[in-house]
């Protein structure tokens, strides 16, 4: 069981955490005509959508209650009413998520009263238009605990429970499959999904979906709200699924949610990185829909086999530092260590996830940036993985950095890189192997002497299978 | 002229393999005719090329149609100290015209002298190829009057790929070094211990992980031909007072030529190999001390040799556990056929096979000597047996070059690359820890057991046995879809749960949907 170490000092030193409610509105995002609205300050919602907007490429619907001076003492109630009659008017979304902030969340007001109240005062001008809340405090936890909330919000607000027949007709569609996907899932491996389970006959119901919202198509008219996404109906429709597949263990919440309401079993995969997941997962659609397994995939197996094969000996002995929210650094160690690399530094963002104690590595260290490139700097790494803000450790270190998670700003087409299922892991193993070509260790004559310092990089035997 | 040089260079008398031939088998030559349509290797231009490229200050100019350099350029991976000319890629790219109107002379020297004025090399080594040959072009003309042009030392490489094989391109380079630099640049600081290191290539660097060996000893390299040699060492080759000569086949004529003409004695030997390397700077010693070299030497020499070959061994230590009793198939040939064999044996490895194709009976008695019990000796397999031979599990790891590294992919056995094409360095007492450190990385690397796991599904798709099992009895694809169809599909999954961290997960995957309670998701 890997040590999860907490948050050893006072300042956090470039930060490594997107917060909270930007992973809740993220989530919002991949739900057809949404508008996600932060419950707080103008700056709360300003600097999210500016990250978003430098992460996508894209127009982020994305708007603010704007708490002023009066309202953060007296309370935001009438900021929150007046800002969904507002939205209603001028984009008339088919779902409102509302995502409260620290600044609400510290004054600590009856949000869901709140909002109670004004569904029930404005029934008329709200009809048509669902509105789901999410508390989701900046002070708490990241990006993966925001995403998790608001899918479970969703689920909470929009699936009827098993025991009302009468919203519920049709029990079980037995082709529909739920897919609740992590956010660190890529537009391209949704899209990749999707495919996958159709080839089997069964139809995925993917939420949120955010490929077909942010992956950067272009519209024939102009659309306040996101265009693509899950249709609210399919939440809706949910409960009748045969099965649900949840990834990334912070989806087990949302998951466990829809099975306690509506009794539809899941299983969650930690990692789709992996072909030994990917295995599993294609044996439970085969086993689901009852049909073999299509000639495709079975030839993208075998691909990915001679990926691996190929690639494995630019990963064998290397060391690798990676800072990633718990899901994202679970999948990419389990993945690099599966091919011989090592992880010899790992950060992440929170200390929660139990999936943080099966990391490949000595140690899990909660923390920033700064611990990263401080851990790296004594750690002779010869690659770092990490978002955009890495890139002035790689610089001050000179060790490539490979750009993984949210925000990805200083390259394009993070969204249509594939990272799961048997395609994806095999990009991923050319992507690396690409960076260490790209980055060649040539050796220096001073580095082979037989008479330099000894206990240096070359001399080292550590890379001893712990896994 | 060109028929003479070949049967002249055939008849090497330093060659081992050579003496042992027959009077007859002498003149037919060492190497074997090719084989049209069963022939692998590559050409005289290529093994010319190749013996001389990582002279680093030397501007290489090719003389032919595009194929002979484009499509070979930049292809290995020697260490420079300093210039890195050598990687620049220059060729006449000989086009339809210039052939059928004679124009190749004219444009040769024209990129000579755009090569030497832009670039101005200490010299430029200008290569011959098949088409140049054929259509007559007298590069040793042109080269002779754009040196005395331009003003540096133009070198004709005669070596057209139709003359042979590569390792007779290699001795054609050693003839020209011999021929046209070595002994035109007489040096003002030759010294009583200064060596020479023959068809030692620098490969990744290499060589560096040995020449502060002999500095210790006080020993100079004058010249390392050609890995990181400057023209300038070359050319003052002639005045140090030993030859070592590495990859022997290549520049061993080169050697005996400089002993006849300079005095000059020379051994092979290798730095391959821990007892090997003691060997070299053994036998190095003790050739300059014949030189005149104060004997002293001599016990300075088998000082360093003892504290190092006590390090080398310190380090293997931690792997012998690791790496004991497993099988190494050594498909390569010639020196290494045996010289990392003693490393390996060192660590508890058991070599199941050397191949002996571009062996000496020399190289073959070292084997025995080693593997006294069983030498597991093989000529050259073909790539279905070698398939079939890893397929079958009888090696745990294949050292070899880049031409079979597949053959060990595709049967999902471990390969490490021990020819010129790779990327770590080997040499030396370092060399040898690295390469035992490699072999355990390879070895325990845990892709292998990934990749070696069967796809849960037979040729048609349908899930085989241990997994379909759990979907009931009878085909799942023919049950209507019924709500207890759906009902055994929930409890099926209930207790699912995906832990990849676990490699044996998909043995427990497969048992949990055998119908065993699940432990902690109770609740779905």
């Amino acid at each position: 069981m890997t040590k999860v170490t907490a948050i050893q000092k006072a300042a956090s030193i470039n930060p490594l955490k997107s917060s909270q409610p930007l992973g809740a509105a993220f989530a919002f995002l991949g739900v057809e005509g949404a508008m996600p609205l932060f419950h707080g300050g103008q700056g709360c919602t300003s600097f999210a959508l500016v990250l978003f907007v430098r992460h996508f490429k894209e127009t982020i619907p994305l708007q603010t209650t704007a708490l002023d001076e009066v309202a953060t003492i007296l309370g935001g109630a009438d900021h929150l009413e007046e800002a969904l009659l507002n939205l209603k008017a001028r984009a008339n979304p088919k779902l409102i998520g509302v995502c409260t902030t620290a600044l609400v969340e510290t004054r600590g007001e009856d949000f869901a009263g709140d909002i109670a109240l004004i569904k029930q005062r404005r029934a008329c001008e709200l009809a048509g238009t669902e509105i789901v809340l999410v508390q989701t405090p900046d002070f708490d936890g990241a990006i993966e605990e925001g995403w998790s909330k608001a899918v479970t919000a969703l689920i909470d607000n929009l699936v009827a429970p098993e025991a009302a027949p009468a919203t519920a007709p049709a029990r079980t569609d037995f082709d529909q499959i739920n897919i609740l996907p992590g956010w660190h899932l890529t537009v391209a491996d949704l899209e990749l999904l999707r495919e996958t389970v159709e080839a089997f006959g069964l139809t995925p119901n993917i939420v949120p979906d955010i490929s077909g919202s942010l992956d950067g198509t272009v519209p024939d008219r102009w659309i306040p709200t996101t265009y693509g996404g899950t249709p609210v109906d399919s939440i809706r429709s949910l409960g009748s699924a045969a099965h649900t597949i949840a990834i990334g263990e912070h989806m087990r919440r949302p998951a466990q949610r829809l099975s306690e309401i509506s009794g539809v079993p899941f299983t969650l995969f930690e990692s789709l990185s992996s072909l030994a997941s990917v295995d599993i997962f294609v044996t439970l659609l085969a086993q689901l829909s009852g049909r073999p397994v299509p000639p495709k995939i079975r030839r993208r197996r075998r691909q990915l086999e001679d990926a691996l094969l190929d690639g494995h000996f630019f990963f064998s002995g290397k060391r690798i530092a990676i800072a990633a929210e718990p899901d994202q650094l679970y999948a990419l160690a389990t993945f690099v260590t599966g091919l011989g690399a090592e992880v010899v530094v790992a950060v992440t963002t929170t200390p929660n996830s139990p999936v943080l104690t099966k990391v490949p590595a000595q140690e899990v260290r909660v923390g920033d940036l700064g611990d990263f490139e401080d851990l790296a700097t004594g750690a002779a790494c010869d690659l770092l993985v990490s978002h955009s803000h890495g890139r002035q450790a790689s610089e001050r270190l000179g060790v490539p950095l490979m750009r993984v998670g949210f925000p990805i700003f200083d390259r394009l087409g993070s969204q249509h890189r594939r990272t799961i299922l048997y395609e994806g892991v095999r990009d991923l193993v050319f992507e690396v192997a690409n960076v260490f070509q790209a980055h060649p260790h040539v050796h220096t004559s001073e580095e082979l002497d037989p008479f330099r310092e000894r206990g240096d990089y070359h001399d080292r035997h550590t890379q001893i299978a712990h896994h | 002229m060109m028929k003479d040089k070949v049967q002249h260079l055939f008849d090497e008398p330093a060659c081992q393999k050579n003496q042992a031939n027959s009077e007859k088998e002498r003149r037919t030559g060492c190497s074997k005719p090719l084989t049209p349509g069963a022939a692998a290797g590559g050409c005289a231009f290529d093994g010319a090329k190749i013996a001389l490229q990582p002279v680093t200050d030397v501007a290489h100019l090719v003389h032919g149609p595009l194929a002979c350099e484009g499509n070979s350029w930049d292809n290995r991976g020697s260490g420079s100290s300093g210039p890195m000319l050598w990687r620049t890629s220059f060729t006449t790219d000989l086009a339809e015209i210039d052939i059928v109107m004679g124009q190749g002379e004219r444009k040769l020297y024209k990129a000579i002298r755009e090569i030497a004025t832009r670039y101005r090399p200490p010299a430029i080594f200008v290569y011959s190829t098949c088409v140049t040959a054929l259509v007559g072009d007298d590069i040793d003309a042109v080269c002779r009057h754009a040196s005395e042009k331009y003003g540096l030392p133009v070198i004709p490489i005669n070596a057209p790929g139709f003359v042979g094989s590569k390792n007779f391109g290699n001795k054609l380079a050693g003839e020209a070094l011999f021929g046209h630099v070595m002994g035109t640049v007489e040096p003002d600081d030759a010294g009583p211990t200064d060596i020479n290191v023959l068809g030692e290539f620098n490969l990744s660097g290499e060589f560096w992980m040995v020449k502060p060996l002999f500095e210790r000893l006080g020993i100079r390299i004058r010249a390392s031909i050609p890995g990181d040699a400057r023209y300038a060492d070359i050319a003052a080759a002639h005045t140090a007072r030993v030859n070592m000569v590495v990859c022997s086949t290549a520049l061993v004529t080169l050697a005996r030529k400089m002993q006849e003409r300079w005095g000059i004695p020379f051994f092979e030997g290798s730095f391959y190999g821990i007892s090997d390397t003691s060997e070299a700077l053994r036998n190095t010693a003790a050739l300059l001390v014949e030189q005149g070299v104060a004997p002293s030497l001599l016990d300075r020499a088998e000082a360093l040799i003892a504290e190092q070959e006590a390090s080398a061994l310190a380090r293997l230590a931690p792997y012998r556990e690791r790496l004991a009793g497993k099988r190494v198939l050594l498909n390569t040939g010639g020196v290494k056929s045996w010289s990392v064999v003693s490393a390996l044996m060192e660590v508890g490895m058991e070599i199941v096979g050397t191949s002996v194709k571009k062996s000496t009976p020399e190289d073959k008695d070292r084997i025995r000597a080693l593997m006294h019990d069983d030498p597991h000796m093989f000529e050259a397999m073909a790539p279905r047996d070698l398939y079939k031979l890893l397929a079958a599990g009888e090696a745990d790891i294949m050292l070899s070059g880049g031409r079979t590294q597949f053959i060990a992919l595709k049967a999902k056995v471990p390969w490490l690359d021990i020819n010129q094409e790779r990327h770590n360095a080997y040499a030396g007492y370092d060399g040898m820890v690295e390469l035992v450190r490699q072999i355990d990385l390879a070895i325990h690397n845990p892709v292998w057991e990934e990749v070696r796991a069967a796809a849960p599904w037979d040729d048609a798709g349908q899930l085989t046995a241990a997994h379909s099992e759990s979907a009931g009895e009878g085909d799942p694809s023919k049950e209507p879809a019924a709500s207890a169809y759906v009902a055994r599909h929930r409890k099926k999954f209930a207790d699912t749960r995906v832990d990849n961290t676990d490699p044996n997960f998909l043995a427990h995957h497969r048992k949990k949907f055998a119908g065993a309670a699940g432990d902690d998701m109770g609740e779905c």
